[in-house]
C-alpha cells in the first residue's frame, strides 16, 4: 500500500476546500496554507526517499489492479518534480502573503493556488493517460481563475486568449486520447507502451503521436508559444511566477513521459520533429527576449527559451541528455519563480515596466539587485549556480549522440539569455538612481525573505548537486529504460491473457 | 417573468416535487444501475433552476437559503474525504465497501460507502450549476 503517493494531490485539494470556508479570515487562511505547504514538503521528501529505497511505487485507486483501474505511479522523476513544485509553490505563496491585495485574497486567491498545485502534482504522479488529462484540467481551471482574478482591461484580454488556446489544446488532447484508445484499447500508460511495442509504431500510431506532440507543445510552449508572452506578462507577480514555474513544466514533463515511455519506436519522425521544434523555439525565444523592452515580456520569452532547451534532451534521446533535462527542469522551476518574483517586485517598486524608464535600482534596493544578478548568472548556466549542471549534461548527451547542431543552438541560446537579462540589469540596476531616499518605497522583509530563499535554493542546488545526483541518475535511467517503469506497473499482472 | 403565468406557477409547484423525487431515485440507483451522483445532481439542480425561473431569486432564496459556492466546495470536499477515509483505514485511496443491514422499515438493505462519495459529487454538481445560473442571471 503506497497511499503516500496520493497525498501530494490530496493535501492541497483538502487545503483548498478548507481555505474556501475560511474566506472571512485572511489570517486563518495564511496559517492553514503555511501548515499545508510544510506538510506537503515533508510528504514529498518522504516519498522521494521511499522511492530510493523501494524502487518505483504504485498505488491502485480503490484496489483495482492495472490495467483496469486508475493508478498513481511514483518514480524518481515524478517525485523530484513534486518536491520542487511543493517548495517553489510554497515560497511563491509566502511572497503572495505580502504582495496580494486584500480584495484578491478575499476572492479565493489561496484556494485556487492550492487547486493549481493539486493539479500539477496529480499530473506528475498519474500513471493513466486519461487521468493525466483530468489533472491537466484541474490545473488549468484553477489557472483560468487566477489569470482573470481582479483583472483590468489588458489582463482580461490576455486571459481570454489564454483560456481559448487552452480549451482548444484540451480538445486536441481529448481527440488524441480517443484515437489512441480506439487503436490500442487501453489508457494505462505502461499498458499502452506494451501494446504499442507489440503492434509496432506504424504510420497510424505515429500520426497519433504527432497529435499528442501538438497538444503538449501548446501546453508547454514548444514552438507553439505565441500565446505565452502575453498571458504570462499580464497577471500579478505571484500568479505569473506560479504559471512560469509550474504550468509549462507540466507540459514538458508530459512530453517526456509520453515520448520516452510510449512513442519511442519511430524516433526519426517524432524525435526529429521535437528537435526541429526545440531549435525553432530557442531561436524565436531568443529573438523575443532581446527584442522587447518590457521586463515582464523579456522574462516570459526566457520561459520559452528554457522549454526549448529542455526539449533538446528529449530530442537527443540518451541517458546523459535526460539527466541534463531533469536537472534543468528542477533548476528552471526554481529560477523562473525567482525571476518572475524579482521582476514583479521591480514593477511594484517603480510603477514602471519598461527598461528605459528605470535606473539605478541597486542603490535603493541592493539585495534585490544582487538577487537579480544571481538569477541572471544561474539562468545563463554559470557555476556554481543550478543552471550549470543541467547544461553540462545536456551538452554531454548531445556530443555523445552526435547532435552538434542541437548543441550549438542550445549554447547560443544561453548567450541570448545572458544578454537579455544583462540588458535589464544594466538599464534598471546600474546608472544614476532616479528615486530619492525620501520617495523610495520600502521593500518589506516579507517579500525579500522568499526571494532570498529562492536565491539560496538555486545556489544550494548548484553546490549540492552531489546530493541530488543519485535521484536524478535514477530518474534518467528509468526514462531511458521504459521496461523498468512497465515492470513496476504491470509486473505481477499478466495483461492481454 | 411578468404577466399571466398562473398555469406555469401551478404546474411547477407539483412538477418540482416529481423532478426532485426522480433526482433522488437516480442518485440512489447510482452505483449499480444507470444513474449516480452526477446525473442525480443535475436533475436535482434542474428542479431548483425551474423554481428560479418561475419565482424570482429572492423568493427562492428565502426558501433555500444556501450559498451554492459553499455547497459545491463542501461536496467536493466530501468526495475527497470519503476517498481519504479509506486511506486512513489502511486501504488504497478511494477504496469502497458495502454491507447488508436489517433496517426497521426498509428490510434488508445494502448500504455502501460509495453513496457518500456520490453525495459529494451530487452536491458539487448542484452547487456549480446553481452558481453558474445565478451569476449569468445577475449580469443580464
Amino acid at each position: 500500500m503506497n497511499n503516500i503517493l496520493v497525498l501530494p494531490m490530496v493535501i492541497p485539494l483538502l487545503t483548498g476546500f478548507v481555505l474556501f470556508f475560511l474566506r472571512p479570515s485572511v489570517r486563518a487562511q495564511k496559517l492553514v496554507a503555511s501548515l499545508s505547504i510544510l506538510s506537503l514538503i515533508a510528504v514529498s521528501v518522504r516519498m522521494l526517499l521511499k522511492i530510493r529505497d523501494a524502487g518505483i511505487l504504485r498505488l491502485d485507486f480503490g484496489g483495482w489492479k492495472p490495467p483496469f483501474g486508475i493508478l498513481f505511479v511514483g518514480d524518481s522523476f515524478a517525485a523530484l518534480l513534486v518536491l520542487t513544485t511543493s517548495i517553489v509553490s510554497g515560497l511563491i505563496l509566502f511572497y503572495a502573503f505580502a504582495a496580494t491585495e486584500r480584495r484578491h485574497e478575499n476572492m479565493f486567491f489561496y484556494p485556487f493556488s492550492f487547486f493549481l498545485v493539486a493539479g500539477v502534482n496529480g499530473s506528475l504522479l498519474t500513471g493513466d493517460l486519461f487521468n493525466l488529462f483530468v489533472c491537466f484540467e484541474v490545473m488549468l481551471l484553477a489557472s483560468y481563475v487566477l489569470v482573470t482574478l481582479g483583472g483590468g482591461k489588458s489582463q482580461l484580454a490576455e486571459s481570454m486568449k489564454y483560456v481559448a488556446i487552452n480549451v482548444v489544446a484540451s480538445w486536441f488532447f481529448l481527440v488524441a486520447l480517443a484515437f489512441l484508445y480506439g487503436t490500442i484499447g487501453t489508457l494505462n500508460m505502461a499498458h499502452i507502451s506494451v501494446r504499442v511495442a507489440e503492434a509496432g509504431q506504424g504510420p497510424l500510431l505515429s500520426a497519433i503521436a504527432v497529435i499528442f506532440l501538438i497538444v503538449f507543445a501548446l501546453k508547454a510552449g514548444l514552438l507553439l508559444y505565441f500565446w505565452l508572452p502575453g498571458s504570462y506578462s499580464s497577471p500579478p507577480a505571484p500568479v505569473a511566477a506560479l504559471f512560469a514555474a509550474l504550468l509549462t513544466k507540466v507540459g514538458v514533463y508530459a512530453m517526456f513521459r509520453v515520448f520516452t515511455l510510449i512513442f519511442y519506436h519511430d524516433s526519426s519522425i517524432t524525435h526529429g520533429l521535437i528537435g526541429a521544434m526545440a531549435v525553432l523555439t530557442l531561436a524565436g525565444g531568443s529573438l523575443g527576449a532581446v527584442a522587447y523592452k518590457d521586463i515582464r515580456v523579456i522574462a516570459s520569452y526566457n520561459v520559452v527559451i528554457a522549454v526549448g532547451f529542455m526539449m533538446l534532451g528529449l530530442a537527443v534521446f540518451n541517458e546523459a541528455a535526460f539527466r541534463g533535462s531533469v536537472y534543468y527542469l528542477i533548476h528552471d522551476m526554481v529560477i523562473k519563480a525567482l525571476l518572475f518574483l524579482a521582476v514583479g517586485s521591480m514593477i511594484l517598486l517603480t510603477g514602471e515596466s519598461r527598461i528605459d524608464r528605470m535606473s539605478g535600482l541597486i542603490r535603493n534596493y541592493p539585495l534585490l539587485g544582487w538577487l537579480f544578478f544571481i538569477t541572471m548568472l544561474s539562468l545563463a548556466g554559470i557555476p556554481p549556480f543550478s543552471g550549470f549542471i543541467g547544461k553540462v549534461y545536456t551538452g554531454l548527451g548531445a556530443v555523445e549522440g552526435g547532435n552538434y547542431w542541437l548543441l550549438l543552438a542550445g549554447f547560443l541560446s544561453s548567450l541570448f539569455v545572458l544578454y537579455s537579462l544583462l540588458r535589464i540589469f544594466m538599464n534598471c540596476f546600474w546608472g544614476e538612481t532616479t528615486i530619492t531616499r525620501e520617495e523610495q518605497r520600502p521593500l518589506n522583509k516579507k517579500k525579500l525573505i522568499p526571494l532570498s530563499l529562492l536565491g539560496a535554493l538555486t545556489l544550494a542546488i548548484g553546490v549540492g548537486t552531489q546530493v541530488l545526483a543519485p535521484f536524478v541518475a535514477d530518474a534518467a535511467h528509468v526514462l531511458a529504460n521504459p521496461e523498468i517503469y512497465i515492470e513496476a506497473v504491470l509486473g505481477e499482472v499478466q495483461p492481454d491473457e | 417573468m411578468k404577466g399571466n403565468d398562473v398555469i406555469l406557477r401551478t404546474v411547477s409547484r407539483i412538477v418540482v416535487f416529481i423532478i426532485l423525487t426522480f433526482g433522488v431515485e437516480l442518485f440512489l440507483s447510482g452505483h449499480n444501475n444507470p444513474g449516480g451522483g452526477f446525473i442525480g445532481g443535475l436533475v436535482l439542480s434542474s428542479a431548483l433552476v425551474l423554481l428560479y425561473v418561475v419565482f424570482d431569486i429572492e423568493t427562492v432564496h428565502q426558501g433555500v437559503p444556501l450559498d451554492f459556492k459553499k455547497v459545491a466546495a463542501f461536496g467536493a470536499m466530501l468526495a475527497v474525504l470519503s476517498g481519504t477515509a479509506a486511506a486512513v483505514l489502511g486501504h488504497p485511496f478511494l477504496s469502497q465497501g458495502f454491507g447488508y443491514f436489517d433496517l426497521p422499515i426498509f428490510g434488508v438493505t445494502e448500504l455502501t460507502t460509495v453513496t457518500i462519495f456520490e453525495a459529494g459529487v451530487a452536491l458539487t454538481v448542484i452547487g456549480t450549476v446553481e452558481t453558474i445560473i445565478l451569476s449569468i442571471s445577475k449580469d443580464v
